[in-house]
């Protein structure tokens, strides 16, 4: 069959310093088709396009465009050569409208000859010139209709960016390419932010700019996206290409294989939770961002010691929120978070109570003797009192129970409740970048002691056994996390949070951006957290991957948990529902207070 | 560009002449070969500029700067004091940047010090001369340096209003200040104070000593409480990533007051030495914009206290460089020396660039991207 | 009146202010805080200085021609100026220096090399030429204080304000105002979108560090009537200030710029409070919007969000 190829790619090499992103790469799009460019986090998808987007430069190799051998610098050039990029990570102006971002770097076409001598011409011309330069709001915004009508989008010019959800931004990024006059388009991961729904709609919008004759390629890590929209696929291993194949003979089995070398079972292995007790129990959180907008809505569920709880929803929809609020990151209007700290049974210590507080505690009869009796203090000396709990001889009676609300990380520490939190920013949050591993361990117990000065040496003990246990690939123990690769970095912070052996584990994200192998890992320490009896709360964005591994799944939409199912029973499309409901009630009600 | 001319053979297609690449971390000895190489060539073009404007061969004038600083006993002296004083504000300096807290203020922190301790020495001195003036001086002219800090703090801390701008504007104030208290001090309307007699600080051998040895006991404290300390473990934490910082518990509005309390004293006590032990009086341009020097002192020599001694030393012998080389060439003016530093300092600024990125040059398509 | 004069210095001195922050927001809204600006100043007054003994040399004081004057002092005002600025640009947009240290840099090396070259120009007769930098229209003179606010004037306090409206026209209404705007705000989404950020960045440095220059030789020109001091610099961070002071708005710049000349020219006609005190007013009230701008925190009036940063595309 004779195709016309659009975009040919021979022998595209990019280094990053010793990192190899791209090696000796063919690649080759045809003329109206969907071509899908599958792989793992970090084989080198995203680099190869932005080398044809214009954002990086090959090290080595060639682009041919329509057949002729094309240099592209720079985004521009790429425009030259119609072809347009719509990133993972938006490339939009927050404080500008959409139609400012759409034509945004546009150029005006040359002015046109008219006129009756050189000297009439070069007015006009100049007249041209000032008239072009003019950013005219009206002829914008009418000039976008016009090309979101003809595929479909629903957008509004004037709407400004920071107002928007990110599947309106998205179609503001794809409207941007077509504004331009795109042939070739290229989505980098187009559905890692959208529903389902919002998902099937987009598809429907690529098939009809496929019918139009553009090339699409779109990047993707979704086997089930790759068959249910693409012609063809081109697989990328470790920066290398190692083939394509006609969409209509792959299967998921097979694309696996050549994603990831060897095939390997997508099965998780899940045991039965032991004994189950309430270990947090959230009540009606209600959170306001800093703009005044809602983002947790009453949201109220139980975590149990022993299990997972997996939260599904779209990204953003108040997943960072809930954690932090339990990390005691947020400040909320209203709501309690009950810790259970299990201590029924268990001597009472000085560690992180005073003694004017266990005076209080045992005066609410809170502690009993080994025999059984309530402890009474009454008429004992203060020294008799620490000898009777230094002897481990006071018990608690009960589980204590604590409310999480209003306090600081710090509070929360010094009450000796063991949560331990994988923020979703690893560098940002959970580490810091610039320190090296044996810091980074200290950022959790630097203030033990009563001294000035802080001690290296468990900590250095502490990054040894995490570098060995858990296989991190490291130069030494001093060096800085920003040099270790995505993969590595995640163990270091999951290996210091469960270090201390913590009763809650809250873990945003914690496979984001990770080979398979490295995923697996963390899975297992997950398990692993959860048979020791930890409470853990897995935030993910797979929804296969959450079925597999949680217990029960809880899922949020706008801010309101929309409903919590068995992961043993769920089924995706349920779960997929349930992410988008609240939204749409929301959309309804207020349809409904306008009539 | 129109590329449809180019037939699809096979290398008629232009490519920009080089790209750049972030480079990977660099060897120390790389790191120090590239600065020293821009120093070198700084020190060329100021050879060539002393050429042009004085017509001398750059020789005589590298021989001018050295003749500056170790010609006579008295010129090493002055040049140590300068380091001392360049190397304690960048001191003070130090935590503060290494908390990303932009502290452009030491001038008048200095100052503002040096203003107390001149007050104290010029209304008690006739009174209580001594060890205890001498103390009060040095308790005063802290806490006046620590309350000029304290005060874009706060609002730093409160309301993350921008520190640079502020802390800029303090200088003028201070200054302003200085200048109406010296009014007011000041005898027969002269504007100037003159020496005062009193509450000079002990002279251990010339008026420099003192300076110098204050300055290496602050070397020393810094360098412990920056890597050893928890407090300069946490201003780290927070400079590095404030989200990190509040998920650990640290109280980052308390560490940034606390951090800010102990630059403002150091520099209410350069601001004493200055004035109690250096100068004996009180100028509005007292400080002489040791203030940038030190922003510029620490920012180049990354945040490191052993650099900056070097750095230190480097802005120093220029200043007392060429002083000499005015006063040999007989340029009569002073403003050489902010040319000639400014020069340098472009160059090692410049330099930076080489240290992070890497240029690769198309002429030829390489096999594979060496380092 | 008093009054009227006192209006009529404000808006005059305020010139100075006027060029500094409207340059220096050009430059901000590119994405670069130019702590250089006070050494470009002091740079431009020395261009403006070298350019106005250049024509007169060897000339008679009465024959002046006010216009070629003109040409000559802005010409070289703005030529030195930019070459200073162009160290900055070189070494932030191309070298991807830190843009404080470099600022501070450049201030450094301007205020000396136009104290050190200042010497070497010929001032003779610069009282002459200041006289007819400093009167635009011949009839101001024999009008009374209140006229004279508006006609008052050298023709570089009237350029002062069509720049400033001008800047403002092109932020607000033209896609170069766009452009610039999003490399301030975005520049990966600029770059992205096919701007060339590079030369924008160059050119807005560029531009902005002329505008700031034409600051520096209005104040020794025109304000100081053509006697050298060593306190341009001054004049420099205050503009800086105003730039704050007006939430990077050139048109809001011109009122601002009235408030800040109206602050520094005050002292010299009240007597209730020292000279020395009413002279910090301006850097109290700049102090004080910084702290009102910082509690309010309003999503608009914010300054440009790149701002500081240096941008290299193939970051990762």
């Amino acid at each position: 069959m004779e195709r016309e190829v659009a975009l040919e790619m021979r022998g595209v090499s990019k280094f990053f310093g010793q990192v190899v992103a791209n090696k000796n790469v063919d690649l080759t799009v045809y003329k109206g088709e969907i071509l899908a460019v599958l792989g793992e986090n970090g084989s080198g998808k995203t680099t190869l396009m932005n080398m044809i987007a214009g954002i990086y430069f090959p090290d080595e190799g060639q682009t041919f465009v329509n057949g002729e051998e094309a240099v592209i610098r720079s985004p521009q050039d790429a425009f030259k050569y119609k072809i347009g990029m719509i990133h993972q990570h938006f490339k939009l102006v927050d404080v500008f409208d959409a139609a400012q971002n759409i034509t945004l770097g546009v150029k005006t076409p040359p002015a046109p000859a008219n006129g009756k001598n050189a000297f009439t011409r070069f007015f006009s011309k100049i007249g041209h010139r000032l008239q072009s330069g003019l950013y005219r709001k009206k002829e914008v915004a009418a000039e976008v209709k016009k090309i979101a009508d003809k595929y479909g989008f629903e957008i509004d010019p004037k709407k400004k960016i920071y107002d928007m959800s990110v599947s309106e931004k998205q179609t503001v990024e794809i409207v941007k390419v077509l504004y331009r006059g795109a042939n070739i388009l290229i989505l980098d991961e187009p559905t890692a932010v959208l529903t389902p729904q919002e998902t099937e709609k987009l598809f429907s919008v690529l098939r009809k700019m496929k019918e139009d004759g553009k090339s699409i390629v779109i990047i993707t890590h979704k086997l089930n996206e790759v068959l249910a929209i693409s012609d063809r696929v081109a697989v990328l291993r470790k920066g290398e290409s190692v083939g394509t194949i006609e969409t209509k003979d792959a299967d998921e089995n097979k694309l696996t294989e050549l994603m990831v070398g060897k095939k390997i079972s997508l099965n998780i292995e899940r045991s039965a939770p032991v004994n189950p007790e309430d270990r947090l129990e959230i009540k009606g959180l209600n959170l306001k961002n800093h703009e005044g907008v809602k983002v947790l809505d009453d949201v109220s569920f139980t975590a149990k010691s022993g299990e997972i709880l997996g939260i599904a929803g779209i990204a953003g929809s108040g997943q960072k929120e809930l954690l932090e609020a339990i990390a005691g990151l947020q400040t909320l209007q209203s709501g309690d978070m009950i810790f259970h700290n299990p201590k029924k049974d268990k001597p009472v210590t000085f560690f992180h109570k005073t003694l004017r507080r266990v005076k209080e505690l045992a005066q609410e009869g809170a502690f009993r003797y080994e025999n059984g009796e309530t402890v009474d203090f009454t008429g004992m000396s203060d020294k008799q009192i620490k000898d009777l709990v230094n002897e481990g001889k006071v018990l608690f009676k009960e589980d204590e129970i604590i409310d999480l609300k209003d306090k600081t990380p710090l509070q929360i520490r010094e009450l000796g409740i063991r949560l331990s939190f994988v923020p979703e920013d690893r560098l940002g949050m959970g580490l810091v970048g610039n320190m090296d591993i044996v810091d980074n361990m200290m950022l959790r117990s630097y203030r033990k002691g009563k001294s000035m000065f802080v001690d290296r040496s468990r900590p250095g003990k502490l990054a040894d056994e995490i570098i060995g246990e858990l296989e991190v690939v490291t130069p030494s123990s001093h060096t800085p996390v920003r040099r270790l690769s995505g993969g590595n970095v995640q163990k270091v912070l999951v290996g210091r949070e469960i270090a201390s052996a913590p009763k809650v584990l809250m873990a945003a994200y914690p496979v984001r951006g990770l080979d398979i192998n490295s995923s697996y890992t963390i899975y297992n320490l997950l398990n692993k957290q959860k048979e020791n009896g930890a409470a853990v709360i897995f935030v993910g964005e797979d929804l296969d991957v959450l079925i597999e591994l949680c217990d029960r799944i809880l899922v949020i939409g706008s801010g309101k948990v929309t409903g919590i199912v068995d992961g043993r029973t769920a089924d995706k499309s349920e779960i997929g529902l349930l992410m988008t409901k609240t939204k749409k009630t929301a959309e309804e009600s207020v349809k409904e207070a306008a009539v | 560009m129109n590329m449809k001319t180019v037939n699809s053979g096979e290398k008629a297609v232009k490519e920009p002449l080089f790209h750049i690449v972030k480079r990977n971390a660099v060897p120390l000895k790389q790191r120090i070969l590239i600065k020293a190489g821009a120093i070198v060539l700084s020190m060329i073009v100021c050879g060539l500029l002393g050429t042009i404007l004085t017509g001398n061969s750059p020789f005589t004038m590298y021989a001018s700067l050295i003749k500056g600083n170790f010609g006579q006993e008295s010129k090493i002296w002055a040049m140590l004091q300068e380091t001392a004083l360049l190397l304690g504000i960048s001191l003070a300096l130090l935590p503060a940047f290494k908390m990303k807290f932009w502290n452009l203020g030491a001038d008048g922190q200095v100052l503002v010090g040096a203003l107390v301790s001149a007050g104290l020495m010029y209304k008690l001195g006739a009174k209580t001369d001594g060890v205890l003036l001498n103390l009060l001086m040095l308790v005063c002219s802290v806490g006046a340096g620590v309350i000029w800090a304290l005060i874009p703090a706060v609002f730093k801390a409160k309301w993350k209003t921008n520190e640079t701008l502020f802390t800029l504007m303090m200088n003028y104030i201070a200054v302003g200040i200085t200048g109406y208290m010296i009014n007011q001090w000041a005898t027969s309307g002269s504007g100037t104070m003159g020496v005062i007699k009193y509450g000079w600080l002990p002279e251990l051998g010339n008026k420099s000593v003192l300076t110098i040895i204050v300055v290496a006991l602050l070397t020393a404290g810094m360098v412990i409480y920056i890597k050893y300390s928890k407090h300069g473990y946490e201003l780290t934490v927070v400079g590095e990533s404030e989200n990190t910082a509040r998920y650990v518990g640290i109280n980052v509005k308390k560490v940034v007051i606390r951090t800010m309390i102990v630059s403002g004293a150091i520099c209410g006590l350069i601001g004493l030495l200055l004035a109690g032990s250096i100068n004996h009086t009180i100028t509005k341009t007292l400080v002489d914009g040791r203030g940038f020097t030190a922003v510029l002192v620490t920012w180049l020599a990354d945040f490191n206290p052993y650099y900056m001694i070097a750095t230190a030393f480097l802005v120093a012998f220029l200043k007392s460089g060429s002083a000499q080389v005015i006063t040999d060439f007989k340029l009569n003016n002073d403003a050489f020396s902010a040319i000639i530093t400014g020069i340098v300092i472009f160059f090692i600024i410049g330099c930076q660039f080489f240290v992070q990125y890497r240029l690769i040059f198309n002429s030829k398509k390489k096999k594979k991207g060496e380092n | 009146m008093v009054l009227f004069t006192v209006i009529r210095e404000s808006i005059n001195l305020g010139t100075a202010f006027l060029f500094g922050s409207t340059g220096e927001t050009i430059t901000e809204k590119s994405g670069h805080l130019n702590l250089g600006i006070p050494g470009i100043m002091c740079m431009g007054a020395l261009g403006g200085c070298y350019g106005v003994s250049l024509y007169l040399r060897g000339m008679d004081p009465a024959s002046i021609n006010g216009f070629a004057l003109f040409i000559y002092a802005v010409f070289f005002s703005m030529l030195f100026a930019m070459a200073t600025g162009a160290i900055y640009a070189f070494l932030t947009v191309a070298l991807r220096c830190n843009q404080n240290v470099t600022g501070l840099t450049v201030t450094t090396f301007g205020v000396g090399c136009s104290k050190y070259f200042i010497k070497n120009v010929d001032t003779t007769n610069f009282n002459y030429a200041s006289e007819s930098l400093r009167q635009l229209f011949p009839f101001a003179s024999d009008m009374n204080e209140f006229w004279q606010i508006f006609f008052g004037h050298g023709a570089l306090v009237y350029l002062s304000v069509i720049v400033a409206l001008v800047t403002a026209f092109v932020f607000k209404k033209t896609r170069v105002g766009l452009h610039l705007r999003s490399i301030g705000e975005n520049p990966a989404a600029a770059d992205a979108a096919g701007i060339n950020v590079t030369k924008y960045k160059y050119c807005a440095i560029l531009i902005g560090s002329a505008i700031a220059g034409l600051g520096g030789l209005f104040y020794i020109m025109d304000r100081l009537k053509g006697t050298w001091e060593y306190n341009v610099d001054a004049i420099g961070w205050l503009a800086v200030a105003l730039v704050i002071f007006t939430m990077w708005r050139p048109d809001l710049s011109i009122l601002g710029s009235f408030f800040f000349g109206l602050l520094s020219v005050l002292s010299g006609y009240v007597s209730f409070l020292p000279t020395q005190i009413l002279e910090l007013f301006p850097y109290l009230v700049t102090i004080v919007v910084l702290i009102v701008t910082s509690v309010l925190d309003s999503k608009e009036n914010q300054p440009p969000a790149a701002l500081g940063l240096a941008y290299f595309r193939e970051e990762r």
